[in-house]
């Protein structure tokens, strides 16, 4: 592979890989406080997506317009989920909690399967993320630029909230103890709902940027993108914000170069992330920056 | 314990227990005879459904390890059971883009040897990722388990000298009837049933409720899993060829995490760790599913025409799922089991007018 190749995957890893960091900080930030993978997590990007194709394709908004409402209602749907599938099950054996996020998770796809039909949709994607810069030879998409970039100023946006806010502070201290929290006379309930939301605006701008990446939209697309960003959080190490980036970072750039040094291999991309689960569980289950994983986190 | 009176008199329940199993002959003979097709496939499925389900019960119930993956077990079974039960004419009938590996090209064997490898297949699977698996539990451990589905989709997908790609395998001889079908469900049933009772079944139970004192009472929880894990995965491995020539068209996408979920569904409204729940459930489940198919077709209700809704039948399903977990969490029978003792209790009490606190089943 000469250097120009290499930058090319570079700059597609780049553009997959903060995607796939997006979408891992809101399992990451859930995690960090509940010890709950959210299964319907990769659903509110198919949320979001419809929504869009909606406000933009039906209604005929401004596309503005109709991304803004697109990821305002999907952090909604996100504190729905908590409200509805997960704070019920509280006390409960933490097998219920996940079987009620599968149950959650099916309900999504199965809602939107009936509601939009099964047939996929093409995304109206704006033309002003459309197009491509050719720089000496290197083939960069407009959007390839615009994603991590927007990955970036939310990410800065996110870091603040968590580090600079009560409510962030409130977040990182359920994190550590809830039921302590619980008694220094703060609104557990409220703080994981919050949590929620910033996941979920954060799976919503995600699932824009992925429906203008892969302009396709059906009901199970948020399946596969779901779970490959959770295996990046576990990756990064799991409760951990930067790790979460980290891990997505890498597992885009693993996949890109994986299939462009050796093409033979494109048809088993999707098995890449499951393998490094399982290598990785093997070797370091902690992840990169992730704490030591003990019988009471579990 | 439900088992103590069963003890003290076991030649009666023994009776009992034959009696059932010829009335269980009896129904097939007459099922073979006089069920027409339909509904002798029906049957087929709620057998398959109850030999999946008393598995997946064992490993996700009695254990408590949520395993997302018996899907990927299911593959296994099915495409080697298939793979060896097809004559070499219609493997190269099926083999037109890419020719099927030398020696499996050549083998054909008798449907019950083909099960049993589809069987170990799934077993050896089970090794190779019983490892990593339980070295972690909970979240991650239903997360890995759910990567095996797609993995295996992925492999099935891509290694066409050995599965024909995403165009699969057809034509299979519909080997499975009745009495193969309903064998192996009891089968299952009785070795799942055995284990449960016996000390290793209670030190399943045991690593479900506390992992750390299961341990300190001197259980090898690793070798506990393993074996549970390694048990449900030759039933489901069978199971998988069963339903591959039951349906005798078999393609990487028929086994999808949505088989799965529908044997989630099916343990969990059944009552998480009980082999009957899990059995009644299933046969309730596949009865049910298709009377729900009703809501995906149209239909002409009062004069008005309501068009089929697709997706509706699993809306509903997913939404009971929910439903059952959030406000009824133990299930159709909880943890109880099935016993002579315990039926001749609730009979005896509704003889007597529903005494209270007769004792439970």
């Amino acid at each position: 592979m000469d250097l120009l190749t290499f930058l090319q995957q570079l700059i597609n890893g780049l553009s997959l890989g903060s995607l796939y960091a997006l979408i891992a900080i809101g399992y990451t930030l859930v995690y960090g406080i509940l010890r709950l993978i959210n299964f319907a997590h990769g659903d509110l990007l198919m949320v979001a997506a419809y929504i869009a194709v909606m406000g933009v394709g039906l209604f005929a908004w401004p596309w503005p317009a109709a991304f803004g409402l697109a990821v305002g209602l999907t952090g909604f749907m996100g504190v729905l989920l908590e409200r509805g599938a997960y704070q019920p099950l509280r006390r409960a054996p933490r097998i219920s909690l996940l079987i009620s996020a599968i149950a959650a998770s099916f309900l999504l796809e199965n809602v939107a399967l009936v509601m939009a039909g099964g047939r996929a949709r093409p995304f109206p994607v704006p033309s002003m993320f459309t197009g491509a810069f050719a720089w000496g030879g290197l083939f960069v998409p407009r959007l390839s630029l615009i994603i991590p970039l927007v990955t970036g100023a939310l990410l800065a946006g996110l870091f603040l909230i968590i580090y600079r806010t009560a409510a962030g502070r409130a977040m990182r201290a359920i994190a550590v103890d809830l039921e302590t929290v619980s008694l220094m006379g703060i609104d557990v309930n409220r703080i994981i709902a919050f949590t929620f939301l910033l996941g979920s605006l954060l799976a919503g701008a995600g699932g824009l940027l992925w429906a203008m990446k892969y302009p396709q939209v059906n009901p199970f697309m948020g399946i596969l993108p779901g779970l490959k960003a959770f295996i990046a959080a576990v990756l990064g190490g799991i409760g951990n914000v930067t790790g979460a980036v980290l891990g997505g970072l890498l597992l885009g750039f693993m996949e890109v170069m994986i299939v462009a040094l050796f093409p033979a291999w494109a048809g088993y991309r999707d098995a890449v992330a499951f393998t490094l689960l399982i290598v990785l569980l093997l070797l370091k289950p902690t992840g990169l920056l992730g704490e030591a994983l003990g019988e009471e986190k579990l | 314990m439900a088992t103590q009176p069963q003890r003290s008199k076991p030649i009666r329940t023994s009776y009992l227990t034959l009696t059932a199993l010829v009335l269980l002959f009896l129904l097939l003979w007459g099922g073979t005879h006089w069920a027409d097709e339909y509904q002798v496939r029906l049957l087929n499925n709620v057998a398959i459904f109850i030999t999946l389900a008393v598995a997946y019960n064992l490993i996700n119930g009695v254990c408590g390890q949520l395993h997302l993956g018996p899907n990927a077990f299911i593959t296994l079974g099915a495409y080697t059971a298939a793979l060896l039960t097809m004559t070499p004419a219609e493997k190269t009938l099926n083999f037109l883009v890419t020719p099927l590996y030398w020696p499996l090209s050549q083998v054909s064997l008798p449907f019950p040897a083909a099960l049993l490898a589809g069987g170990l297949v799934a077993v050896a699977f089970g090794l190779l990722t019983g490892f990593p698996v339980f070295r972690v539990r909970g979240d991650y451990l239903a997360i890995v388990t759910l990567g095996f589905g797609e993995v295996v989709r992925v492999l099935a997908n891509n290694l066409q000298g050995l599965t024909n790609g995403p165009l699969g395998l057809k034509g299979l001889y519909p080997y499975t009837n009745l009495w193969w079908s309903w064998g192996v469900a009891a089968a299952a049933t009785a070795v799942v049933a055995a284990l449960v009772n016996s000390s290793y079944g209670r030190a399943l139970n045991a690593i479900r409720e506390d992992e750390t004192a299961a341990r300190a009472m001197g259980i090898n929880t690793f070798r506990h899993l393993l074996g549970a894990y390694l048990l449900s995965a030759f039933f489901f491995g069978v199971g998988g060829g069963l339903l591959a020539h039951l349906i005798t068209t078999i393609s990487p996408s028929l086994f999808t995490f949505f088989l799965t979920f529908n044997l989630l569904i099916i343990i969990v409204v059944g009552g998480l760790g009980s082999t009957t729940g899990a059995i009644l459930a299933a046969a309730g489940f596949t009865l049910a599913g298709e009377w729900l198919r009703i809501v995906e077709e149209p239909a002409t209700l009062l004069g008005f025409t309501i068009p089929g809704i697709p997706g509706m039948r699993m809306v509903i399903l997913s939404l009971a799922l929910l439903l059952v977990i959030i406000f009824c969490r133990r299930g159709l029978m909880g943890r109880r089991e099935f016993s002579w003792a315990g039926l001749g209790r609730l009979l005896r009490r509704g003889a007597a007018g529903a005494a209270p606190g007769a004792g439970k089943i």
